[in-house]
């Protein structure tokens, strides 16, 4: 009965085909090291996971920012559990996402025709980044405040628009309320977004070509 | 037959994946339905009284319901709340005393008492009731909820509700 449901449903839809395509692909023999990517993969579905969870409390507004995160962490159950976890997943994925290039350029699989996976990989990077950067303002303390006064100090440095960068980056000249709910805007919309939209790029390219071999000594 | 008792590698991969892959979902999924029921459960619906002091009940007129509004705090998750509730006093004579809630039985919006037609009426969808509390008009299901209420020294006191 239950293969005959598969059947028609699979006919339909092609569990089958999409299956064989995506996760029965051939590959190299590769290691562990291989795996940093899907690791990756792995953290971003938590954090967005977590991330929604977390929205549930948060209120993205200076008077109540601070007060919003101690209740998820001492007020709500489990709180502390879903904050902690997407506190470091964020770390470990930052880890995992340099850790995931390294290995890339050291097996030199960005070489043709895998540039653009590359490519796009840096943007990822330059993505996630920004989300740590974003997601750093938010719990609203000191050390959040000063580390975006900081970070966002160093972007006006760029030569002519520096001073720009800064004004846009806290919408206006001080870190205030606005700061605030751009940097929650980009944290929890544009940047995952983004992110999840540059991912499938990244995954089309790696199916498409599938995974590198290993160089051998006359490569 | 000999062979059906053995688990083949691929096959043992395949069972152990998914149960790491069921008990770190169970992992996050129950902590995170807790997360999100917790103020629900934590709250626990009604429960909280307090008898709130209304002064002398010589201040109330005898034959006319008299409002009286008192303000609650009380804090919901990082937010302190101020609540405003009110009631009507109502003497009917010396010792004759009814405390009326003014929230209305049908959705519960406040009802208002209106001197000229000796009818308190519900803004929201024209629920009409009698000096009483009881039904005329509109759709409220029950009459306006009688409080409980006790005389010290003169004091009226009225037990209040939560929830």
């Amino acid at each position: 009965m239950a293969s005959k449901i598969y059947q028609w449903l699979d006919e339909r839809l092609g569990f089958d085909d999409l299956y064989k395509s995506l996760l029965d692909r051939p590959e190299p023999h590769g290691t562990w090291w291989n795996t940093l990517g899907s690791a990756t993969l792995f953290l971003f579905t938590m954090q967005v996971l977590t991330g929604i969870f977390l929205l549930v409390y948060y209120t993205p507004s200076p008077d109540h920012a601070y007060d919003s995160i101690q209740y998820i962490m001492n007020g709500v159950a489990f709180g502390w559990l879903i904050r902690g976890i997407h506190h470091w997943s964020a770390t470990l994925m930052v880890l995992m996402v340099f850790l995931h290039m390294l290995r890339v350029f050291v097996t030199a699989s960005y070489k043709y025709p895998r540039e653009l996976t590359w490519v796009v990989g840096v943007f990822l990077l330059l993505t996630t980044l920004g989300l740590g950067l974003t997601g750093y303002l938010l719990p609203w303390n000191q050390r959040s405040y000063f580390a975006t006064t900081v970070a966002t100090e160093i972007a006006g440095l760029v030569p002519g628009i520096g001073p720009f960068i800064t004004r846009t980056m806290r919408g206006g000249t001080d870190l205030s309320a606005l700061t605030l709910s751009r940097f929650f805007a980009a944290h929890v919309w544009m940047l995952p977004l983004t992110l999840a939209g540059l991912i499938g790029v990244h995954l089309y390219l790696i199916i498409r070509h599938g995974e590198s071999d290993y160089p051998t000594e006359e490569d | 037959m000999g062979k059906s008792h053995e688990v083949s590698r691929r096959d043992f991969v395949k069972i152990m994946t998914g149960v790491a892959g069921t008990v770190i979902g169970a992992g996050i999924t129950l902590p995170a339905v807790g997360y999100v029921l917790d103020p629900a459960i934590k709250s626990g619906g009604s429960g909280k009284e307090d008898w709130i002091d209304l002064g002398p009940l010589e201040n109330y007129p005898i034959g006319e319901p008299t409002p009286f509004n008192f303000t609650r705090t009380q804090i919901n998750g990082w937010e302190k709340t101020f609540s405003t509730n009110g009631l009507f006093v109502l003497r009917k004579s010396d010792t004759e005393v009814e405390v009326l809630s003014n929230v209305c039985t049908h959705l519960g919006c406040r009802v208002a008492w209106h001197e000229d037609k000796g009818e308190f009426i519900c803004p929201c969808h024209d629920g009409v009731f009698d000096e009483d509390g009881n039904v005329i008009s509109g759709p409220p299901p029950r009459p306006l909820d009688h409080l409980e209420f006790k005389v010290e020294d003169g004091n009226l006191f009225v037990l209040f509700k939560e929830g």
